[in-house]
């Protein structure tokens, strides 16, 4: 019909094109104008998304949508377009400059397989700056910034592409005759597809006699370079298989509220301190230490100080149970410790030193001396029925010293460990465990 | 009815109670618990949430998605917003809405993971070419970390620009009993879209401090957008008078507006000599030192800003009437202080900092304000 071959998506009023005389960037584009138009899409369902380089000059004479961004991120917004309108057709125009400076986002968009068609208009070198060596830029080649010839090896974007899974990747000439069906085959991809159009600056091949020659007819016809479609592959695109993700997913539950079932008074915070080593649960222990105080009708926070390694390494909880809200999270004077390991004796020792006789410290049987004025009771994490691992020793070690300070209720501390929800029947143990560690008091005031 | 929360968790319940339906990220201490939140609940409830190749990747994810019409947020902490300063940049020129969470930690560069600073807060509204400016908010409270972020959704489509939550390792890791109650929801509204019937544009230069609602990709228009010099209907332009009129909408729409941009708390006693200004985590440790000082007879005042950027000169000015003394705690080398200093002729106003990872305590306040 004749309606359909006269299809285009080129704004008319604003052709020609301002590339560089003989540059074959328009020829390119009036191809993947042909091969849009085969598609025969309303012009709103398409984006074109350029960024730096000569063809980013390019989606102004097109009367689809157009998306200009940075140097080398076209890949980036094109995956955002996708993720959000799956059914956009969102094709990447980009230079390979851009393909360089972009390229973590080329082969991840490669191996996620994300439907989108990516066009490289690949001249090997920055033309729009003055002729600068690209990353494809042959090895021995002559730019301003290789004067004695290149000596680094060129990316093969289409090698990439394909060794990341790619589910579309073609190569061709500017001006290969097939060049708007590889494009429209490229266009018809419902997963990642890449078209690497190989082509020569004009401006380069000026001023670079000695190594034109080479650029790029003579790199595909060595075979170095294999043109046409290079793979092809029908993994499921990534929005698609993103609906998998949505089956599996549950939505967060509504936010708990927690009612108070016991009643404890107390005229001032207490600042609780929990030192151990890291992978000893000691975060979800002193978790577990505040929903109890919640669950006693005080008001909590907890604070954790670790070091960026998640399994070794000392690892600190603050908890301060309070009548009131609590203010200032953290504090410089425990009237409460639980200490376990030397990682964390190591970690809260200027701490333990401001104690003084009010505050009651618990200390894990064979950890050294501490300097300290408070009380101090030594509990005995090995003494019970079972020798406790180290994950099991900060739950039992703080039942032990809930129940010896009475700090809350011990029913409490279960229902916490109820509520906090994970491992509650070993944790409900633990408490039990905890409860029957051998405790000796170590200075003549801890018996006050 | 109380529950037992961290920043982080607020911030997503903020987030999706917005009606947010994108998130892209990448992994970094202390941001990753809205990371992990985001990702998991965002497919329950048909959005998209997705962990980018690199924080270069996760803004660019975002302001696709956001252009396509998408609600979209990403987080981050300092070393993640350096990455994404160019995008900034970005959504400033594009007049993209989204809202970006920054967790701050120590630095510079890797700096520390897992401790807490307050050094992003000039960064956050200088960190990309051009100085254009944009929204930043302060969250002081688990409460305050959920609004915040429902408000920041808000702000960000109401004038089409990013709005940060400049938050801290403290403020999103550490827990607290909230009350239920106080978990204000703001509903937001709408997002403004451009008419069908209306021509597409970007901006109209007659009315430089409007935004023009925006019409998304896949929409009744076609859209362009481009992130270089444009004129109003989106095309590459150098001319002049173009260039101008749009950097002038750039700066107008949001300069012309900062009175309804002033939110912060205003605590203040009368007769008092000393106000603290404060942010974040840091204002916790204030408002425990202004308690205790109103408990030994002293009088203090408190300002917390929920907005650091534009400046609420408006709210500071007023809370600056009468004091002697104005401290401006903050854990940096004083990078607030200076905007209080330009709004406080003739005070004396000192800082209080930390930046070795711990924080300001009550009694180092009390100590600055002259008050122990």
């Amino acid at each position: 019909m004749t309606t359909q071959t006269a299809l285009t998506y080129l704004d008319q009023e604003r052709l020609p094109f301002p590339f560089c005389p003989g540059c074959s960037h328009g020829r390119v584009l009036h191809q993947l104008d042909a091969a849009l138009a085969r598609l025969a899409l309303d012009p709103r369902q398409i984006v074109l998304v350029t960024d730096i380089g000569c063809v980013g000059l390019s989606d102004r004479y097109f009367t689809t949508n157009a998306f200009h961004g940075l140097h080398g991120r076209s890949i980036t917004y094109a995956t955002g377009l996708k993720l959000a309108r799956p059914d956009l057709r969102v094709v990447v125009l980009m230079g390979d400059g851009g393909a360089g400076i972009g390229g973590n986002h080329l082969l991840h968009a490669a191996r996620r397989n994300i439907g989108l068609t990516v066009v490289v208009f690949n001249n090997f070198n920055f033309g729009m700056t003055g002729g600068q060596h690209s990353p494809t830029t042959p090895a021995g080649a002559r730019t301003p910034t290789t004067f004695a010839g290149q000596v680094e090896q060129p990316l093969d974007l289409c090698a990439t592409a394909v060794a990341n899974g790619a589910g579309f990747v073609a190569r061709a000439l500017f001006n290969d005759p097939s060049l708007a069906d590889l494009l429209e085959a490229a266009l018809q991809h419902p997963g990642f597809a890449l078209v690497d159009v190989w082509e020569l600056c004009v401006r380069y091949a000026r001023s670079n006699r000695e190594t034109r020659d080479k650029l790029p007819t003579e790199l595909l016809r060595s075979g170095a370079y294999p043109s046409g479609i290079l793979a092809q592959n029908e993994r499921p695109e990534y929005t698609e298989a993103y609906g998998e993700v949505r089956r599996a997913a549950r939505p967060p539950a509504p936010l708990q509220g927690v009612e108070p079932l016991f009643q404890v008074h107390l005229d001032r915070p207490v600042r609780c301190l929990v030192a151990g080593s890291a992978g000893a649960r000691v975060r979800s222990s002193a978790t577990i230490l505040a929903l109890g105080g919640v669950l006693s009708g005080l008001w909590a926070t907890q604070r954790d100080e670790y070091p960026v390694t998640v399994a070794a390494g000392h690892s600190i909880s603050q908890v301060i149970l309070s009548p009131e809200e609590v203010l200032h999270t953290g504090f410089d004077r425990p009237d409460w410790a639980v200490v376990l390991t030397p990682e964390g004796l190591g970690k809260v020792r200027h701490l333990l030193r401001r104690m003084d006789r009010s505050c009651t410290l618990y200390l894990a049987e064979g950890l050294g001396s501490v300097e300290t004025g408070a009380r101090v009771i030594r509990l005995d994490l090995q003494g019970g029925p079972k020798p406790l691992p180290p994950h099991e020793q900060t739950l039992a070690a703080l039942a032990a010293a809930v129940d010896h300070s009475g700090l809350y209720p011990l029913e409490a501390l279960r229902e916490a460990v109820r509520r906090q929800g994970s491992f509650v029947e070993p944790n409900l143990a633990l408490v039990e465990v905890g409860l029957a560690l051998p405790r000796r008091a170590v200075n003549e005031w801890a018996n006050e | 009815m109380k529950a037992f929360l961290d920043g982080s968790e607020a911030i997503v319940r903020g987030a999706l109670d917005a009606g947010c339906t994108f998130f892209a990220g990448y992994p970094i201490t202390p941001a990753s618990e809205i990371l992990v939140g985001m990702l998991q609940a965002l497919p329950a409830v048909g959005g998209t949430g997705i962990q980018a190749e690199d924080e270069i990747a996760a803004l660019g994810f975002c302001i696709g998605a956001a252009m396509a019409g998408a609600r979209a947020m990403t987080a981050t902490s300092g070393p993640g917003m350096s990455l994404y300063s160019e995008n900034l940049g970005l959504a400033i020129m594009g007049e993209v809405p989204l809202v970006i969470v920054d967790c701050q930690r120590m630095g510079p560069a890797t700096g520390g993971a897992t401790t807490v600073a307050q050094g992003d807060v000039q960064f956050l509204r200088w960190g990309t070419s051009g100085g254009y400016p944009l929204i930043v908010l302060s969250p002081a409270s688990v409460a305050d970390c959920y609004t915040l972020t429902m408000r920041a959704f808000a702000l960000a489509e109401r004038f089409r620009t990013p709005v940060i939550l400049a938050t801290d390792k403290e403020m999103v890791s550490t827990r607290a009993t909230v009350d239920l109650a106080s978990l204000t929801p703001e509903p937001v509204p709408p997002p403004p879209r451009l008419p069908p019937e209306e021509p597409f544009r970007l901006f109209d230069p007659g009315a430089p401090e409007e935004v023009v609602p925006l019409a998304p990709f896949g929409g009744p228009h076609v859209v362009r957008f481009t992130t270089s010099s444009h004129d109003p209907l989106g095309y590459l332009s150098q001319n002049p008078r173009d260039v101008g009129a749009l950097n002038s909408h750039l700066a107008a729409k949001i300069e012309a507006h900062r009175a309804d941009l002033e939110f912060g708390l205003a605590d203040l006693q009368e007769g008092a000599e000393v106000l603290f200004v404060s942010y974040g985590t840091t204002a916790r440790a204030v408002w425990e030192a202004v308690a205790q000082a109103r408990s030994r007879g002293k009088r203090a005042s408190a300002l917390t800003l929920q907005t650091l950027w534009p400046v609420p000169e408006g709210l500071i000015r007023r809370a600056l009437a009468g004091v002697r003394r104005a401290v401006v705690a903050e854990l940096n080398l004083g990078q607030y202080r200076r905007e209080v200093e330009r709004l406080a002729p003739g005070l004396e106003v000192v800082g209080a900092h930390r930046v070795d990872g711990e924080l300001l305590s009550p009694e180092e306040l009390l100590e600055k304000g002259g008050l122990l």
